[in-house]
């Protein structure tokens, strides 16, 4: 029971990590109607910018944590915000209107350029860092020496998606930017000719994808103490299968898939094989859009002809 | 590249020094802000285990500028070519002769590849080079059945390469099976697999299929990784025999080729071999590719990668029209994985990464999906393009990322190929089929 209820804790923690990155999916899948195949880069770059910050942060004397946890966070956020609209304005605006497979195609590429980017600036090797945010508490004493435990890092990456959640939903439901986030989805033309900027929303849903990207490529940091240049493809991948599990378009489900998917891959590591945890986590998108194809949250999608 | 909000469809452009200037200056900013820290500061593990980092401003600077230059290169280019949708007018005589290379280039391209082992038989690297080359023709050719002609984007093609690649080594080396003996049933095993992937993405289509196949071909790396006691986990599989002559070896043995006609043995028989061998069954692939076209099948995945909702209406069954691309398609791919283990004499689960899925699709949307010539000039330049920036290693991936987005930008629909359907109306043909989007109802 004890070591249920450790593991629950643990993949709570990681499904918020893929929740954060399944929401980019599905806004731009709402949105655009394509698979943003960088996004999994871009939490890649948004975790190497934390290193980086923190790194220089640190040696320039500052030992304040909660400041420079505060500084890398913006500074994470602003920076792989601007990639995420870039790459939007370089790879995926002049395909806008093309054939359909081209702007997959292009992301496909956009992700190998962000990939190998990372990889020929920063090094191959895998990039540790001391833990930052240390200490914890022990809710539990098991009979046999096992221990539940809460470490203070996990509260964070978990009140850290609380928070971003409610600004998040905020931001949609109730700002002009929001509706028109929510007018684009339904209709572009529509919405353009009621006076919508279609290409600066459509750029805003990338700059805000990117934004919960680059937190959890943060926590990723902050939680694994490591990152890598290639951690993006199968964290990307999860994630989507996140978004498609919490029925693509819906962001309440994004986050609920990525819950579950952080727990099923947890559960499955703990108790079955952890070599085929990422087995388990295809295998479960390939079923989910077999059985389920909208989700646990989707509408489903009407074909028009 | 320039990073800035002008948009090319309107006719009143804005134009003039200042424009542009301001134009680079934002995407020299962008830029600035975009690498500051991730060329700026360079971070490595130290001895101790910690972070270590240094700074490369001069790195950060020459990168910005090389944005601000190509920024006012990119857009004085632009308006000197005009929006990148209109159809420039290209005169006649250029006309006759693209025609005439067009009609001449395939038997040329044939016989010279032909007369490649004869023309380059001392130089080695060549050799390899077009047996590498070939290999793709023939994956490019296999994937072009599923992508090409029926428009189901395939993520996971390198799957059923591995599939093939694993049961020829695994048959050969435990079982002792030949080459000959084990191409078939690499084939047929990787057509199983085809199958198998097709049942439950049936009802899948375009960005869903893809991401589906993706993870399909994932799943399948990973077993192999870690399914140690059948495929060797990471370390792969050594010591794959080399193929036969139906039966005679090309070593330098008593009963080897050399020796039973009475000529001096060379170890370049064998990639001479290697090369008709993999030429043939390339051959092979291209030639039953056309001729399923001609069948009602080939006619089939035409109708499909037009428009699913239709072809469902004319009564074609959708279900195994798909289940036989991806099959074919699967086979070809499996005969190719066979070929490539047989030649390596060496496999492991490292070969058949996602990357080279993508850059077999690269190779086939190059080619203008469906064009068989296309393909093949799309193989040859894909990696003969990586073999000129061989010795750039790491920036190999970087600059086929790049060429990858900038394609799709420039040419969607491939460098050479136009994608039209075999049969079609002489007259009354309202739209063009390019102008509708395939697949979608």
């Amino acid at each position: 029971m004890d070591y249920f209820a450790q593991q629950l804790i643990n993949g709570l923690v990681l499904g918020s990590i893929y929740g954060l990155i399944a929401i980019g999916y599905t806004m731009v899948y709402g949105i655009v109607g394509m698979i943003n195949f960088a996004h999994g880069d871009i939490f890649m770059i948004g975790g190497f910018i934390a290193m980086i910050s923190f790194l220089v942060l640190v040696s320039l004397g500052l030992t304040a944590i909660p400041l420079i946890l505060l500084i890398v966070l913006l500074v994470s956020m602003v920076i792989t915000a601007l990639y995420g609209w870039t790459i939007e304005r370089i790879a995926y605006r002049p395909l806008r209107h093309s054939f359909r497979l081209a702007p997959m195609l292009s992301a496909i590429g956009m992700s190998f350029v962000l990939t190998n980017f990372s990889q020929v600036s920063q090094g191959a090797r895998v990039k540790p860092v001391p833990p930052i945010v240390t200490g914890g508490y022990t809710l539990h004493e098991g009979p046999a020496g096992f221990a539940v435990q809460l470490s203070n890092i996990q509260i964070v990456v978990v009140l850290a998606t609380i928070v971003l959640l409610a600004v998040f939903t905020w931001l949609v439901s109730r700002t002009r930017l929001g509706r028109d986030m929510r007018a684009c989805e339904q209709d572009q033309t529509m919405a353009a000719l009621l006076g919508v900027d279609v290409d600066r929303t459509i750029s805003m849903t990338f700059v805000i994808g990117a934004a919960l990207a680059a937190v959890a490529g943060m926590m990723y940091l902050l939680y694994y103490g490591l990152v890598d240049f290639f951690m993006g493809f199968v964290a990307g991948i999860k994630a989507f299968t996140a978004a498609v599990l919490g029925g693509i378009g819906s962001l309440p489900g994004a986050m609920l898939g990525g819950l579950a998917i952080g727990l099923i891959e947890t559960f499955w590591s703990a108790y079955f094989s952890v070599e085929y945890k990422d087995v388990a986590a295809f295998s479960i998108l390939i079923v989910v859009l077999i059985f389920m194809p909208t989700g646990l949250l989707g509408r489903p999608e009407v074909e028009k002809v | 590249m320039s990073a800035t909000s002008a948009r090319p469809s309107h006719a009143a452009q804005p134009s003039g020094s200042a424009f542009i200037l301001k134009k680079a200056l934002i995407s020299a900013a962008v830029a600035l802000v975009l690498f500051s820290l991730m060329i700026g500061i360079r971070t490595e593990a130290g001895p101790q285990g910690g972070l270590i980092y240094w700074t490369r401003f001069g790195d950060l600077a020459a990168l910005v500028g090389t944005v601000f230059g190509g920024s006012i290169i990119i857009e004085l280019l632009r308006q000197w070519w005009g929006p990148i949708d209109t159809d420039h007018i290209v005169p006649k005589p250029v006309q006759a002769a693209m025609s005439f290379a067009g009609r001449w280039l395939a038997p040329a391209l044939l016989v010279f590849a032909f007369l490649v082992p004869v023309i380059f038989y001392n130089q080695r690297y060549i050799l390899d080079l077009s047996i590498l080359v070939l290999t793709y023709v023939m994956l490019g050719w296999g994937l072009n059945v599923v992508v090409g002609l029926a428009g189901l984007l395939d993520l996971g093609y390198v799957a059923f390469y591995a599939v093939g690649a694993y049961s020829y080594a695994l048959l050969a080396t435990n079982f002792g099976l030949s080459f000959w003996v084990c191409l078939p049933l690499a084939g047929i095993l990787a057509a199983f697999w085809g199958v198998l992937l097709g049942f439950p993405v049936l009802r899948l289509r375009g960005d869903y299929l893809a991401i589906v196949t993706l993870a399909f071909g994932e799943i399948i790396r990973l077993v192999i990784i870690n399914w140690q006691s059948l495929t060797g986990g990471p370390n792969g599989v050594s010591g794959i025999p080399r193929p036969t002559l139906f039966g005679i070896p090309l070593d330098n043995s008593d009963d080897g080729l050399a020796a039973k006609l009475g000529i001096d043995f060379s170890p370049t028989h064998r990639i001479v071999f290697l090369f008709y061998l993999i030429l043939a069954m390339a051959l092979l692939t291209n030639w039953v590719t056309i001729r399923l076209r001609r069948l009602p099948i080939g006619r089939a995945w035409e109708a499909l990668r037009e428009d699913e909702v239709a072809c469902r209406a004319l009564g074609i069954n959708v279900t195994t029209t798909k289940l036989t691309a991806f099959a074919t398609g699967a086979m070809f791919g499996g005969f190719a994985g066979a070929f490539f283990a047989t030649r390596q004499g060496f496999i492991s689960p490292e070969s058949f990464t996602f990357q080279e899925s993508a850059l077999v699709l690269a190779i086939v949307v190059l080619g203008g999906m469906g064009s068989q010539l296309g393909v093949a000039l799309a193989a040859l330049t894909m990696i003969g393009g990586f073999e000129l920036f061989r010795g750039f290693d790491q920036y190999r991936m970087l600059v086929f990322g790049i060429a990858m987005v900038l394609l799709m930008i420039w040419r969607p629909r491939g460098l050479i190929g136009h994608r039209a359907p075999t049969v079609y109306l002489e007259r009354n043909q309202a739209i063009s089929s390019d102008l509708v989007k395939e697949g979608h109802g």
